[in-house]
């Protein structure tokens, strides 16, 4: 298989993202993985790495789509203008419709955070657990290495070095 | 079960026992899901909120708690039976105020409730007295887990579990402690402390006050950040790292009003036992700014050894009223604040009182706990 960022070199590093029950899979070599910045144990998250490529190009909904002002869910009819006015969500979905809208809203009520790392759900599926737990840790790791506890993230390193590669 | 076999007496965990019970009177931790495949309260028609409802009911009362629970429907429940659940923090204001079929699950014992339709679909939450984060973190997460293997909760892998504000996103964990400052208040550090606390990402809030004032120097400091942290590293840094600094400066306060201000602070505590003692009408707002200054005397002389002659003077009024040991005194103040609060004195009345009426029955009743003949 060839690498999808080249198309040169062989693809030896295989990514897997699974998003609101969406997967993606990405498929480059190791010299231009290590262009974008990650080593081939996989520290970087795949989140970063994906938007990296994705803000090259022009989405649809740039070029085509409706601005998020003007959008009402499917799923329960809210907008952003109700948001606004209320407070508060319509459904779950309103966070994928909104999303561009969302999450600066969400970045800065939550000190800058946009993913979770916490408990998940025992019903989710596996593949989903091992690889929000990995991100989880490298979250983790991050936030001890900002409050510099290196104790706590020399210990984080270790179970994520624990973690069964796929 | 009758909210009447609960309100003669105050829950457990706000009977003054605990670590750090000096300055920590409670712990809380609430976690905030809804259902998967539902839309969130603001959406629902009143048969979807009333299907929720009753699909969250059976799921909770068929828990297994080791202890009894019971429900209460808050949207039918009297005005005054809703007063009485929010003063007893058993739910929120919003709970009370809000429209629409909701209801609440309490364990007799009430160390843990359950709001349902609230903001979210549900709101667990566990109480301990003092500062116990850790334990009620762990009980949550456990009550968690059991409610989850009967339901499904709605939740992203790029968001966590998916919650009508996006305040609450990610854990969905809203860690927080109830704490006496009385030293900071006298000392005019609150300011300081409020400052401090928007550095740190905490949202404080005075009890039962608007913005900074608290009735009775209580205050609740929360957790404001829900995502991108794991459940455990909040739980913990609050409690290891900012609950331990704010009770420091607390109880420098204290050392420092025993050292350079005991006439201040001796004198305030006389006037609040010579008023709790003999006042004929008091109103709430006075009733708990008075108890404050008593509790402080007695967890001065608990904790600090301290012994001004206010001081001595309360504890021998302790010993009086109450035949035990100092902590059951600090209990007694626990007591007389929450069963003189407005919907409690009137429930235990059994009807409704004008205000005249409360504040007389409150000067009664606290007459009577501190030895006075009514």
């Amino acid at each position: 298989m060839q690498c999808q960022i080249c198309s040169k070199r062989a693809a030896t590093i295989h990514l897997t993202e699974i998003s609101d029950g969406v997967r993606t899979e990405m498929h480059i070599c190791e010299r231009c993985a290590a262009e974008q910045g990650i080593a081939a144990q996989s520290q970087i998250s795949i989140n970063e790495l994906l938007s990296n490529l994705l803000a090259s190009q022009p989405s649809d909904d740039e070029l085509f789509g409706p601005s998020e002002q003007d959008l009402s869910c499917p799923h329960c009819g809210f907008t952003m203008d109700r948001l606004r006015k209320e407070g508060t969500l319509g459904c779950p979905h309103d966070y994928e419709v909104f999303d561009k809208t969302l999450l600066p809203l969400i970045e800065r009520a939550q000190n800058g955070k946009t993913s979770h790392c916490g408990k998940v759900p025992s019903k989710m599926p596996p593949d989903t657990k091992k690889l929000m737990e990995m991100s989880g840790l490298q979250q983790q790791l991050d936030e001890a290495v900002r409050r510099e506890n290196y104790e706590l993230a020399a210990k984080l390193r270790d179970q994520m070095k624990k973690l069964p590669q796929r | 079960m009758r909210l009447t076999e609960i309100s003669r007496d105050i829950n457990e965990w706000f009977n003054g026992s605990g670590p750090l019970a000096d300055v920590v009177i409670s712990s809380r931790v609430r976690l905030a899901r809804n259902l998967a495949g539902c839309k969130f309260l603001s959406r629902c028609s009143s048969q979807e909120k009333a299907d929720i409802l009753q699909k969250l009911k059976d799921v909770l009362m068929s828990l297994e708690l080791g202890d009894e629970t019971f429900y209460v429907s808050v949207d039918k429940a009297s005005e005054l039976n809703r007063s009485f659940l929010v003063e007893r923090h058993l739910i929120s204001r919003h709970h009370a105020l809000t429209k629409g079929p909701r209801g609440v699950v309490i364990a007799r014992r009430e160390f843990f409730t359950a709001m349902i339709n609230e903001e979210d679909h549900l709101r667990i939450q566990v109480f301990e007295a003092g500062c116990q984060l850790t334990t009620c973190a762990e009980q949550i997460d456990h009550i968690d887990d059991m409610i989850e293997r009967k339901i499904e909760y709605a939740f992203s892998p790029r968001y966590g579990y998916l919650t009508a504000c996006p305040t609450n996103l990610g854990t969905g964990i809203r860690v927080s402690v109830m704490l006496h400052l009385p030293a900071l208040k006298m000392t005019n550090q609150i300011e300081k402390l409020l400052n401090a606390a928007k550095d740190m990402n905490l949202a404080v809030r005075g009890l039962f006050g608007e913005g900074t004032e608290a009735a009775s120097d209580l205050y609740q400091i929360s957790n404001q950040v829900t995502l991108g942290l794991s459940e455990e590293s909040i739980v913990s840094h609050f409690e290891k790292v900012i609950i331990p600094e704010i009770i420091e400066y607390e109880k420098a306060a204290r050392a420092r009003l025993l050292s350079a201000q005991v006439d201040t602070l001796d004198d305030k505590i006389s006037r609040a036992m010579a008023l709790l003692q003999n006042a004929r009408l008091i109103s709430s707002q006075e009733a708990l700014f008075l108890l404050s200054h008593l509790r402080l005397g007695l967890n001065m002389h608990q904790h600090m050894g301290a012994s001004t002659p206010a001081i001595k003077r309360l504890c021998e009024l302790g010993e009086s009223t109450d035949k035990s040991d100092a902590g059951l005194s600090i209990r007694t103040i626990n007591r007389l604040f929450m069963l003189t609060l407005p919907a409690h004195l009137q429930l235990n009345y059994g009807k409704p009182l004008d205000s005249t009426h409360r504040d007389a029955l409150r000067a009664k009743i606290i007459r009577e706990a501190l030895g006075q003949d009514s």
